[in-house]
């Protein structure tokens, strides 16, 4: 197995006095994908945006190649290699796709050649976003924008990319050809974490899966063993 | 680009003291122009840039006004002072923005909004210091009528081409493209890694650095000052109608808007005494309906497209 990227330990979050995650493990490692499902207020998108500091949390250790960044600021989590694509897109309006793009690389200091390389290739993974690089992001369809978003993401040259409900409101192909294009990306040496509602989406992006269930992380496991055994998804998705 | 850049403020200097030999209406006038687009482009920094719409001008320009005034009465000579105003304007801003600008739209406006009112009473209750309601006097500077007529255009002209320098500046540079972003989509510049409080509260305090400014000399022009003529809520509301007026976010919007605004001012409303509130309302309505963007949004007429366009960070 490879080293060890995020370990996440005893993680409790809240919105003011609402606690939301109440404990929650978590390890991604690098190079790899891992999905994190769970049913609809489980937590998820809350544990999410508290490993990009958008959230501060209250207990626990977000350890990041050997530094704990618990109760850090996001602009922390983005120089330690964490870029987040949040539910919703959340674009720059009025600005063009490119625009966009070149925004996610808003904390890079590798200098603008590294930038310009890395836009070519965020070109070639979405070439959608090529043919509409001119055109005003938040104008695109929903599959586009979420294209976009990731593109951003990954324009920040994240060594953890975490992506909030990937296939929300998108149409399955569009679904598919993300799901694609993500296994190209982590081919590419990023790392992935992607919050994810659409159960057998999740199995077929990720090489391990967590699943959330009231602010808890309750199991885990690689995801051809958590597809083998229908009655882990039964008792926690309801399916 | 240096050259352009000696030229130019050549010709600003130029400009402002030909202006001073002008008559002393005119003088009065582009004084008070000065004044009001030093107002409105500071306005324009955290309104504008920064999409946060700030209705705590008057505080900062009262603030600015005391301590100039204090200061004075202390013995301090009036550069000192007004750069004392200035910098504890900007300090002010600084403890003020991190108590509320985390607040967004119009939880902030209304926020910034009271801030005038409690420095008014703060003021008025503070008789030993500022004299209270009774107002307090500053002292006369030296030289003739017109001499101090003309030493005050020059000051509040060159505080306004501070405040345009200030504004380019921002425009090229990150706090500017972050204030930008935070405009746009706060949320968003967080996730790109936005020091979102840091930025915002720098343009807060560059805003309320050149409001002190004005308001100190403000108060040494008009020798005289009472915490309701310095605190008026309507110094909040021009400089908004202002960048309205101009083009809220670019960078010669506001000194457009001022320059409208004045001209209104001294053409319309004093042919119009009886219904010049009116007209106000009438404009604001007028101008949401039809030049939202404002002024600036009259596009493709030449050297006014070239003036007002908006850099769009890239």
């Amino acid at each position: 197995m490879s080293g060890i990227l995020l370990d996440v330990q005893g993680l409790e979050v809240a919105y003011g006095d609402v606690q939301v995650v109440w404990s929650a493990d978590l390890v991604v490692r690098h190079g790899t994908t891992t999905a994190l499902i769970g049913s609809n207020g489980a937590g998820k998108s809350t544990l999410l945006r508290a490993l990009s500091g958008l959230l501060r949390p209250l207990r626990g250790s977000i350890v990041i190649g050997g530094r704990d960044l618990a109760g850090a600021s996001p602009r922390d989590f983005v120089d330690n290699g964490i870029a987040h694509v949040p539910e919703g897109r959340r674009l720059f309006t009025g600005l063009s796709v490119h625009d966009n793009l070149l925004l996610g690389a808003y904390r890079r200091q590798d200098g603008k050649a590294a930038i310009r390389a890395d836009l070519e290739r965020m070109y070639d993974l979405f070439p959608r976003l090529a043919e509409r690089r001119r055109q005003d992001a938040t104008t695109m369809s929903g599959g586009e924008q979420q294209m976009c978003a990731i593109a951003r993401g990954l324009m920040a040259a994240p060594r953890l990319l975490l992506i909030d409900e990937l296939s929300l409101g998108l149409a399955p192909a569009v679904v598919d050809q993300l799901v694609e294009t993500l296994h190209r990306v982590r081919a590419d040496g990023a790392s992935l974490l992607v919050v994810e509602q659409d159960v057998g989406i999740a199995l077929e992006l990720a090489d391990h899966v967590y699943i959330m269930d009231q602010g808890r992380t309750v199991r885990n496991g690689p995801s051809d063993v958590i597809a083998a055994d229908s009655s882990i998804l039964a008792a926690y998705m309801g399916t | 680009m240096t050259l352009r850049l000696v030229l130019i403020a050549a010709a600003t200097v130029l400009a402002i003291f030909g202006l001073a030999q002008a008559d002393a209406y005119v003088i009065r006038l582009a004084t008070i122009f000065g004044m009001y687009a030093t107002l409105a482009l500071s306005w324009n920094i955290i309104g504008g840039f920064a999409g946060y719409p700030s209705f705590a001008t008057a505080a900062f320009f009262g603030l600015g006004a005391y301590i100039t005034a204090v200061g004075q009465n202390a013995g301090l000579p009036l550069p000192v002072a007004v750069a004392l105003s200035g910098a504890v304007a900007a300090l002010f801003a600084g403890l003020l923005g991190t108590a509320i600008l985390h607040l967004r739209g119009r939880y902030f406006a209304i926020a910034s909004l009271v801030v005038a009112e409690v420095l008014r009473e703060l003021t008025n209750s503070w008789t030993d210091v500022t004299g209270g309601g009774m107002g307090i006097n500053l002292p006369l500077i030296d030289g003739s009528v017109i001499g101090q007529a003309q030493f005050y255009l020059v000051a509040m002209l060159s505080l306004a081409a501070i405040a345009l320098a200030a504004t380019i500046w921002l425009d090229r540079s990150r706090l500017g493209m972050a204030l930008r972003c935070i405009a746009q989509n706060e949320d968003a510049a967080q996730i790109i890694g936005v020091d979102t409080r840091k930025a915002k509260t720098f343009g807060f305090m560059l805003s309320s650095l050149f409001v002190g400014f004005v308001g100190g000399v403000y108060a040494s022009w008009v020798t005289y000052i009472d915490p309701t003529d310095v605190y008026d809520g309507a110094l909040s509301i021009k400089p908004i109608l202002m960048a309205l007026l101009g083009g809220v976010g670019t960078i010669f919007g506001p000194l457009l808007g001022a320059f409208t605004y004045l001209a209104l001012e001294e053409l319309l409303w004093r042919n119009l005494l009886e219904f010049h509130a009116g007209i106000l309302g009438l404009m604001v309505v007028l101008l949401v309906l039809f030049l939202p963007g404002g002024l600036s949004e009259i596009r493709g007429r030449g050297l006014f497209h070239l003036l007002t366009r908006r850099r769009q960070p890239s």
